[in-house]
């Protein structure tokens, strides 16, 4: 697919405030660069993001939503991530039936120590959107002009 | 509607070398509440934070927004700066441009528009903040300590000499726990009872102790700094007061036939009894099931002896409630049932034994006087067969799944001390693998080998088949040899797993900790937290966390109490205001937070609702802010959105979200 | 097939996760035949590891081996080595079709004390 330059992809990741947010500035502090198009929301832990807040995000149309979570098993609320998980897990497959492709969400887990990770990850998943092109499902038309 | 000031920093050229700051100010003075916007070269020194102070005074601002580094690094300074300003420090938002921007864009134009977008996020949220008090709580400066073990008994100490009251739950007449029954001790081979009664005997005598034995947890409630515990002293029979603890009550009770308890069953006591000769309190219990007075009413005869009269027949439980801070549980453990490992012939035979009542059989005080014997006839044995991994590493569903970590200790300290004492005796020990992680361990098991002659076999043991003549014959495997061995001995030990004591569930269930499929009470943080349990307030002695050696536990059991220690020193608790709150006009009182909520803080009341002028009575939800932690698992689980999240509202989250996606 | 293949074959039809196994050998130590086998039963595991499968079809334990599951019975970690074994064994029925037993013999074998999982697995070996 010919990637469309002019196509700026807005993107939303939910970060824990435990391990990705910090993932994230520890990618910033070794100047790891991903793409502007990625803009972070803080969530205190992975569990805390709605569903709703992702379907909103396509609502208002956002091309690509990543949730950032500690790895299983290291949630700072125990056991915080693994609800998040199974509630990703189906909105994700609910948003393929509503044909927001599986590669507009994604799930990644990424300690405080993954500065490394948290760029690669971002990197990849911009690309992917980039190759998806523009969302059209789920927009609220009368966002549009 | 807010009056926001926006606050952006320059960080030297950290963030204005690639984001055009004075763009952003323009920007960003034209979006909804923005009364003020400037930029300055470093918003956290003090001249920044005067300008923001002067700022707050002259536009009356009621909220901040600062574009700048990682909030985990300045969002303390900046709340604080708000607080000296007179505004409430949670209505500051902190739009991160440095290390979510700045120094991952090189180009200006890009990571300009980027610091705008992430600034508008955070107006829009400080749009919808609301004022947040921390809470205040009271402490109660008292611990209690469930579980009267080494575990136990050390924690306890250790609070107290800090200088504040303890008490110990204890549910055996005496407190010892485990600890009382070993023999001797490795690495050091020190006598068990040595070191641990004068600690029993500290314990018993410090003017900050309450000992309550014979006595078990019957409810808790409350939380952290206030919990309120019910405590069951079952009923003793005696006078605690005036009983000597002279021992002729013992002497001549005539039901001499019960088997003790202390000494796994091998040996007999009498229906009244103290578990063992060091016991604390030196106070016997008439055990009522054994006792004749109590199943025939024809006796008396200790009632009889009794000089000082402190036989009462006639005692009944009786409840004390107490007030507590803090809680430890170290419950401990017990070795599994063995009924499902009938290959090793443990139910059919009497030499067959386990490790624990192998050190009983060797304690002077033990059934045998400390005289290694078969328990079948007596005589002395001279093949002793010792077998590792019974029950522990089991993948089968028969035992279980982890390491007891403890048995490759013993077993080296067992057949060492049985080849010092007894060196026509030969030791063969089956192993799956030795783990000697700790200090002086495996210089410990291999002075077994080298220095006493411990023959230790690679391999497992498939089955031990009583002979008629009394010999068991012993079937199993060299793996390095690659051959099946057939061996006759004389006693077999069995080096049977540990588990977590059974009533360790029933405790967890009342003080709401986390406990995991094993039974091991689960930590905070398994790294970082590990003497903690997720409850708040509730602490982990021993190894009701996982299995432990003695030096580990009374590690973990010093660290326990320098953790209660923390919690009793403070006068109040603040407590994180971003805590979970509850709609009573939306919730249905169906639970569902309850069900996700890790720390127990959720619980449910009948209460009269004035829903917009009808009046009913309904099950709501109730968040105790001392419990909360804030993660917002419930508000995501709640059905009828009446839960959410403050400081992280639904609400502050889409309006991020919009602004980000505008 | 490749050794690859039979291996997974092996895996597939005896539904056994080898790399479950500890080493721990309770398996020859419970074993009635071990001193007949060539290979011991603690080794079908790391045979099927190494996806050594020729080495063990053709070894004298296929037959050696009497199907009584004791090591099943005891294996702490549920490997099963006598599930691979049988295994081992369909895999060489299958490529010569002639079992041990037909089942013209059953009626004057059978009797009261026989085992039905002797016959069951009579059937699962191959005469030679």
């Amino acid at each position: 697919m010919p990637i469309n330059k002019e196509f700026k992809p807005k993107i939303v990741a939910f970060c824990c405030n435990w391990c990705s947010y910090a993932g994230a500035d520890l990618a910033g502090s070794s100047r790891l660069a991903y793409p502007a198009d990625v803009k972070i929301i803080k969530v205190p832990c992975s569990c805390r993001v709605n569903p709703m807040f992702i379907l909103r995000a396509f609502e208002k149309g956002a091309d690509g939503v990543i949730m950032c979570g500690c790895h299983p098993g290291d949630c700072h609320y125990s056991t915080g991530n693994y609800y998040a998980r199974r509630r990703m897990t189906l909105l994700f497959s609910m948003l393929d039936y509503m044909g927001v492709e599986n590669g507009r969400t994604r799930v990644e887990w990424v300690s405080a120590a993954e500065g490394v990770k948290f760029s690669t990850t971002m990197n990849e998943f911009v690309e992917k959107i980039y190759s998806l092109g523009e969302n059209v499902r789920l927009g609220d038309l009368r966002c549009k002009k | 509607m807010q009056r926001i000031g926006v606050f952006v920093c320059h960080c030297g050229s950290n963030i204005a070398a690639t984001v055009d700051v004075k763009k952003v100010v323009e920007m960003v003075k034209t979006e909804p509440g923005v009364i003020h916007a400037e930029d300055y070269q470093y918003m956290c020194s003090e001249a920044g934070q005067a300008k923001i102070i002067e700022a707050v005074k002259e536009h009356k601002l009621n909220g901040l927004v600062v574009c700048s580094c990682s909030p985990r690094m300045h969002e303390a300074t900046f709340r604080k700066c708000a607080e000296r300003a007179g505004i409430n420090p949670y209505m500051v938002e902190i739009a991160n441009i440095r290390e979510h921007c700045s120094w991952i864009h090189k180009d200006m134009d890009e990571a300009t528009e980027k610091a705008v977008i992430l600034a508008r996020a955070a107006i829009a949220k400080v749009n919808l903040n609301a004022p947040l008090q921390a809470g205040e709580s009271g402490v109660v400066k008292r611990a209690l300590v469930i579980g009267g073990g080494i575990a136990g008994i050390q924690t306890a100490l250790d609070i107290a000499d800090a200088g504040f009251p303890v008490d110990i739950v204890e549910k055996e007449p005496s407190i010892g726990g485990r600890m009382s029954q070993l023999d001797k001790t490795f690495p050091t081979l020190d006598c068990s009872a040595c070191i641990l009664t004068p600690k029993m005997v500290e314990a018993a005598a410090h003017p900050n102790i309450t000992i309550h034995t014979y006595s078990e947890v019957e409810n808790v409630s409350g939380f952290v700094g206030n919990f309120t515990v019910e405590i069951r002293k079952k009923a003793r029979s005696i006078d605690m007061d005036k009983c000597t603890g002279c021992g002729l009550c013992q002497e001549k009770c005539p039901m001499k036939k019960t088997p003790s308890e202390f000494n796994r069953g091998l040996g007999n006591r009498s229906a009244i009894y103290t578990p063992f000769a060091q016991a604390i309190p030196n106070v016997p219990v008439i055990d009522r099931n054994a006792c004749l007075k109590f199943k025939t009413g024809k006796c008396g005869i200790c009632s009889t002896v009794c000089a000082a009269g402190a036989i009462d027949y006639t005692q009944v439980d009786t409840m004390v409630t107490e007030k507590y801070g803090a809680i430890v549980v170290a419950t401990g453990f017990d070795m599994i049932k063995l009924d499902k490992y009938d290959e090793y012939a443990y139910s059919q035979s009497k030499d067959v034994i386990t490790s624990l009542e192998l050190e009983r059989v060797m304690n002077a005080a033990g059934p045998t006087k400390g005289h290694l014997e078969r328990l079948s006839d007596g005589k002395a044995p001279k093949e002793i067969v010792f077998i590792q991994c019974v029950g522990s590493r089991c993948a089968d569903g028969r035992g279980k799944g982890y390491c007891s970590k403890i048995c490759c200790m013993y077993t080296a300290k067992h057949a060492m001390l049985i080849r010092d004492k007894y060196p026509d005796v030969n030791v063969t020990v089956f192993y799956i693998d030795v783990r000697t992680p700790g200090k002086n361990f495996d210089e410990f098991y291999r002075r077994a080998v080298e220095n006493y002659g411990v023959n230790y076999v690679k391999g497992q043991v498939g089955k031990v088949i009583p002979q008629p003549d009394g010999k068991l014959l012993v079937q199993g495997v060299d793996l390095i040899d690659n051959k099946q061995i057939l061996k006759e001995a004389d006693m077999v030990v069995l080096a049977a797993a540990i588990e977590p004591n059974p009533d360790v569930r029933k405790i967890a269930t009342m003080l709401t900790a986390s406990i995991d499929n094993d039974n091991f009470l689960t930590e905070a943080h398994a790294k970082l937290r590990p003497v903690e349990s997720p409850t708040a307030g509730i602490f982990l002695s021993g190894v009701c966390q996982g299995p432990k050696d003695i030096p580990e536990t009374v590690a973990q059991a010093g660290a326990a109490a320098v953790k209660a220690i923390g919690l009793l020193a403070k006068d109040k608790l603040m407590t994180n205001p971003c805590t979970a709150k509850s709609d009573e006009l939306l919730c249905n009182g169906c639970s569902k937070c309850a069900n996700v909520c890790p720390y127990g803080a959720i619980s449910y009341e009948v209460k009269e609702i004035n829903d917009h002028g009808i009046r009913e009575t309904r099950r709501v939800a109730q968040v105790n802010n001392a419990l909360c932690q804030g993660c917002g698992a419930c508000t995501v689980a709640c059905p009828s959105g009446a839960m959410d999240l403050q400081g992280f509202s639904n609400r502050q989250i889409i309006a991020e979200v919009d602004a980000i996606c505008r | 097939m490749s050794t690859v293949n039979k291996a997974e074959l092996i895996k597939e039809i005896s539904g056994v996760n080898p790399l479950k196994c500890m080493k721990c050998g309770k398996c020859s130590a419970s074993c009635p035949s071990f001193n007949e086998m060539d290979i011991k039963p603690h080794q079908f595991v790391s045979y099927v590891v190494n996806g050594d499968i020729e080495a063990l079809v053709n070894s004298a334990s296929l037959t050696k081996c009497l199907s009584c599951f004791a090591c099943i019975e005891r294996c702490p970690r549920d490997v099963k080595p006598a599930k691979l074994i049988d295994a081992a064994r369909q895999l060489v029925i299958r490529q010569k079709g002639e079992t041990m037993l037909s089942p013209n013999e059953i009626p004057e074998l059978l009797d009261p004390e026989t085992p039905q999982q002797l016959l069951v697995s009579a059937f699962r070996r191959y005469r030679r």
